[in-house]
């Protein structure tokens, strides 16, 4: 940072599980400090405007584009972000799915599609096609129309 | 002598739906796009930006900025070498290094918003932009000019000063118009005299983005040696590598470009736009920089596709067979010559067999960002103003249009309208499934309450491209194989490469790792774009192959002391000719290579004619709302011929993505332009692309007419599906409230107009 950065802020969080002490600068989003400060370039940079989902990501358990949210508001918060979602025990159910039912084409929109699909699963185990549709209205896709998308939840939600 | 193949069915692993070998990466979050790249002692980069138009450069003071802490290095046009006036093919599309180097950084005139005008880089992103805000620029503003009907009116204000337009051949001066093509056959103006129904309309469309999620990006070091490399999501390593060393005017082997994961293209990333702005900061601060471009600027400055406006004339006979047509073409070219008029000309009477044709198109220069290539360049907008004509004369003349398009089709020997002779296409194929389909024989059903329903459908084609590919194989000790390619992965086609090899070898599709690489570890590839990709590197894939078969032999001979002549290869297993118990598999012989000779290596190259003609048909049904204009997609199927389905789950997907990109091009997305040439509407939420929940299921119908011209019969197939989706739409609005619509997009605010 340059020396005339306003005052850091420190920051304990944990992601994915780890506990983390940083310092953050005030103005920095939550998406830079995943991306920048900690290296977690799982997080995806679509739009900066909130319009896109591709930096989608769970903080407290509520999903959130964390290109709005600041680095320095998750202290004392969990986030949990696209490289979490897999385990020692291998891929989470969606992450197969969306393998299996090629539901992505180029990926970059994908690590945001699955943190939001998670974020319905945990809490709505058989959602129907229209609420799937409803929960990840906020995330673009500009490759596969969506379709095998869809498939893929619904398969990983039966 | 082209190659032609025979058609097969009892493939093995051609077919089948193997989980991508990238997919891994992509969903842990894994997988390095261009944005994700870091290096040490990495700075950043931002441009400096012209709120204006069309606008002189008065004077840049960057001394405010340069006094910044943090700051390393400033750049402007000064910095950029004088590129020269030279048209190089890149493979889809060309560039003009002289109009691309004034694209990226304007010199003395700014003629699109957005324009770079300089460029800044700092210890991080957010110092750069704070630095990028203190560079004071004077412009003296302009008028703009952003349609082409403006933009040939006389007086009208002039883009580019020492443009020189050429109108069939002749040198125009103080012009927007770039450039007048003319492709006619037969006896136009008497067939059309004979014609008993004629009809003649005029369509406008706006200019649309390819909406890819992923920014533009790139890093790039220059390094002691004056050695350039670079880091970028693109289309085609070395398309970008040929414009990086054509702008910088430096050889093509000092540039090194690594195309990192890709995150959508469309045609959109082809073109460079910050790779060598971010070399020449590396130049002057001699550290990495890594350049990402905010989504304004994307929708502003990198390269749509055009709108315009289009004149269709058609005449039939009494019996419902075409016996003329016309179009007349103006699109917009953006803020340098080449929009896409050619392919538009290529395209528009593609499904049609029409003996008697002239086509004019007209390349029109505007203050736009200057287009590129979107899935299918030219083709969705032609076929928009075809389809939506060719609806209008059916029902007009009372003839059902399903057999109108039976009747009239092309097949194998019709003329397209450039003059190009088809080879074996499956249009009949396409017209036969979309007339027994499910969705075509179903009722139509009644809408609910206050809603009207209507069914709409439409035909659409592209040419896809050949051209060159290559890729390496290497045999392991554990008897798989790895696969180095030239092509960018962009939806699943490194699958899709293994697939090849591993149908030539007996062998799995995961018992071939395929990796893309540099531009140096691989000979030259094309971009992968002009749904080439499948046709050409897949082509090269079988090639290296069998080339590698071939070289295995020789060991077998080494192992039973045989001539290579006398073995078999089959299945995975060879054999001896002799005596037919004696046989080793793929796997075997791979671990006894180190004795029998060392490494086994191949390679395959080709550069190659046509990926085969696509056609498409798309059926859809919708619901509009009378009381708001809104108009709900209920249900949609689309029709390809796509050759053969390597790996049907992804030839699915890219019918389903391109009949929705066309759906959002029909029903919400244009460049809304103010009149000072500022766009409007330039953010995800405004530009409104579709969502989950604006789109039903898109069903597939996947009509395979193997291709002559590749050993497994691939055919392009990602852009063709882009074609039909706008005029499916407009036929099926016209079917739900008895009025048709002219001009995209059809909007809510359209719709209420045509209802009152």
């Amino acid at each position: 940072m340059t020396t005339s950065s306003p005052s850091m802020v420190h920051v304990k969080t944990t992601i994915n599980g780890q506990a983390h002490e940083l310092l953050v600068p005030p103005y920095m989003s939550l998406l830079d400090t995943l991306r920048e400060l900690i290296g977690l370039t799982g997080t995806k940079e679509g739009c900066l405007d909130g319009n896109c989902g591709a930096c989608t990501v769970s903080v407290d358990g509520r999903i959130v584009d964390s290109c709005l949210v600041l680095g320095a508001e998750v202290d004392g918060k969990e986030v949990d972000t696209v490289e979490g979602m897999a385990s020692a025990e291998g891929l989470h159910p969606l992450q197969q799915a969306f393998l299996e039912e090629a539901a992505l084409q180029c990926g970059i929109c994908t690590p945001g599609f699955l943190v939001a699909a998670k974020g319905l699963l945990d809490n709505e185990p058989s959602p129907s096609e229209g609420r799937i549709r409803h929960w990840l209205a906020g995330n673009l896709c500009r490759c596969t129309g969506y379709d095998k998308i869809i498939r893929a939840v619904q398969k990983a939600s039966s | 002598m082209v190659a032609t193949f025979e058609p097969k069915t009892d493939y093995k692993v051609i077919g089948t739906r193997p989980i991508r070998h990238d997919g891994y990466d992509k969903v842990t979050g894994r997988a390095i796009f261009g944005g994700d790249l870091t290096l040490p002692g990495l700075i950043w980069g931002v441009c400096v930006r012209s709120p204006h138009a069309h606008a002189n450069i008065k004077s840049i003071d960057t001394s405010a900025a340069e006094a910044m802490d943090g700051v390393f290095a400033i750049v402007t046009a000064a910095d950029m070498p004088e590129a020269p006036d030279k048209l190089v093919d890149l493979g889809e599309g060309n560039v003009n290094f002289k109009w691309a180097s004034n694209k990226l950084m304007a010199a003395d005139k700014v003629v699109y918003r957005g324009h770079p005008v300089a460029a800044v880089a700092a210890v991080d992103r957010y110092t750069a932009e704070e630095a990028a805000r203190k560079v004071v620029v004077e412009y003296e503003v302009l008028k703009a000019v952003t349609n082409v009907t403006d933009a040939l009116a006389p007086g009208a204000p002039i883009v580019l000063p020492d443009l020189v337009g050429d109108d069939l051949g002749e040198d125009v001066i103080n012009t927007n118009m770039a450039e007048h093509v003319r492709h006619e056959f037969g006896d136009v103006e008497g067939a059309m005299a004979s014609a008993t129904h004629t009809i003649e309309r005029e369509y406008n469309m706006q200019m649309v983005h390819q909406g890819y999620i992923e920014p533009h990006n790139a890093t790039a070091v220059w390094d002691e040696e004056d050695r350039i490399k670079i880091w970028t999501s693109t289309q085609g390593a070395f398309a970008a590598r040929t414009q990086i060393a054509g702008i910088l005017q430096v050889d093509v082997s000092k540039v090194k470009v690594t195309p990192l994961e890709i995150g959508g293209g469309f045609g959109g990333k082809i073109p460079v736009y910050f790779e060598p702005i971010a070399a020449i900061l590396s130049r002057k601060s001699r550290r990495p920089v890594k350049m990402v471009m905010e989504r304004v600027a994307i929708f502003e400055t990198t390269g749509p596709t055009p709108g315009g406006r289009m004149i269709i004339k058609l005449g039939a006979d009494s019996n419902g067979k075409l016996l003329a047509a016309t179009a007349d073409i103006w699109f917009e070219a953006g803020a340098n010559p080449g929009s896409v008029i050619g392919p538009a000309a290529m395209c528009v009477f593609s499904p049609y067999e029409i003996q008697n044709t002239r086509i004019d198109g007209w390349d029109v220069v505007v203050n736009k960002p200057k287009t590129a290539a979107y899935r299918a360049p030219g083709s969705p907008q032609v076929a928009f103003a075809m389809e939506s004509a060719v609806e209008e004369l059916c029902e007009e003349a009372g003839w059902d249009s399903m057999q109108f398009r039976i009747d009239n089709v092309s097949r194998e020997g019709t003329r397209r309208g450039d003059g190009v002779l088809f080879s074996k296409i499956g249009m009949e194929e396409v017209l036969e499934a979309a007339k027994n389909s499910d969705h075509w024989n179903a009722p139509l059903g009644d809408p609910p309450p206050g809603r009207k329903r209507g069914r709409g459908m439409a035909s659409g084609y592209w040419f896809n491209i050949g051209l060159k590919s290559s890729v390496n194989l290497a045999v392991n000790s554990d008897g798989t194989v790895t696969l180095v390619e030239g092509s960018p992965d962009i939806g699943g086609t490194r699958v899709a490469m293994a697939m090849h090899v591993a149908e030539v070898l007996g062998i799995g599709a995961h018992d071939v790792r395929p990796s893309v690489v540099d531009t140096e570890l691989v000979g030259y590839t094309d971009v992968t774009g002009g749904s080439r990709t499948t046709y050409a590197t897949g082509y090269a894939c079988w090639i290296a192959a069998n080339e590698l078969v071939d070289e295995l032999k020789k060991r077998v001979a080494i192992l039973w002391d045989v001539n290579e002549g006398d073995i078999d290869f089959s299945d995975g297993i060879f054999s001896s000719k002799a005596e037919s118990e004696k046989t080793i598999g793929f796997k075997e012989l791979a671990g006894k290579l180190a004795d029998l000779g060392g490494p086994a290596t191949s390679t395959g190259s080709v550069d190659l004619e046509s990926a085969g003609d696509g056609f498409g048909l798309h059926i859809v049904d919708i619901d509009i709302d009378t009381e708001t204009g809104k108009t709900d997609v209920v249900r949609y199927t689309a029709i390809q011929d796509v050759g053969t389905a390597i790996h049907p789950s992804y030839v699915e997907g890219q019918l389903q993505g391109g009949a929705v990109q066309g759906i959002g091009w029909a029903l919400n997305e244009e460049y809304y332009m103010e009149e000072d040439g500022s766009m409007a509407n330039s953010s995800f939420l405004d530009y409104r692309m579709p969502t989950s929940l604006d789109l039903p299921p898109i069903d597939t119908i996947l009509v395979e007419v193997p291709n002559p011209l590749h050993p497994y019969g691939v055919r392009g197939v990602g852009e063709t599906p882009i074609c039909p989706p706008i005029p499916a739409v407009a036929n099926a609005i016209a079917n739900a409230i008895g009025t048709r619509l002219y001009n995209t997009p059809m909007n809510a605010g359209s719709i209420m107009e045509a209802l009152s």
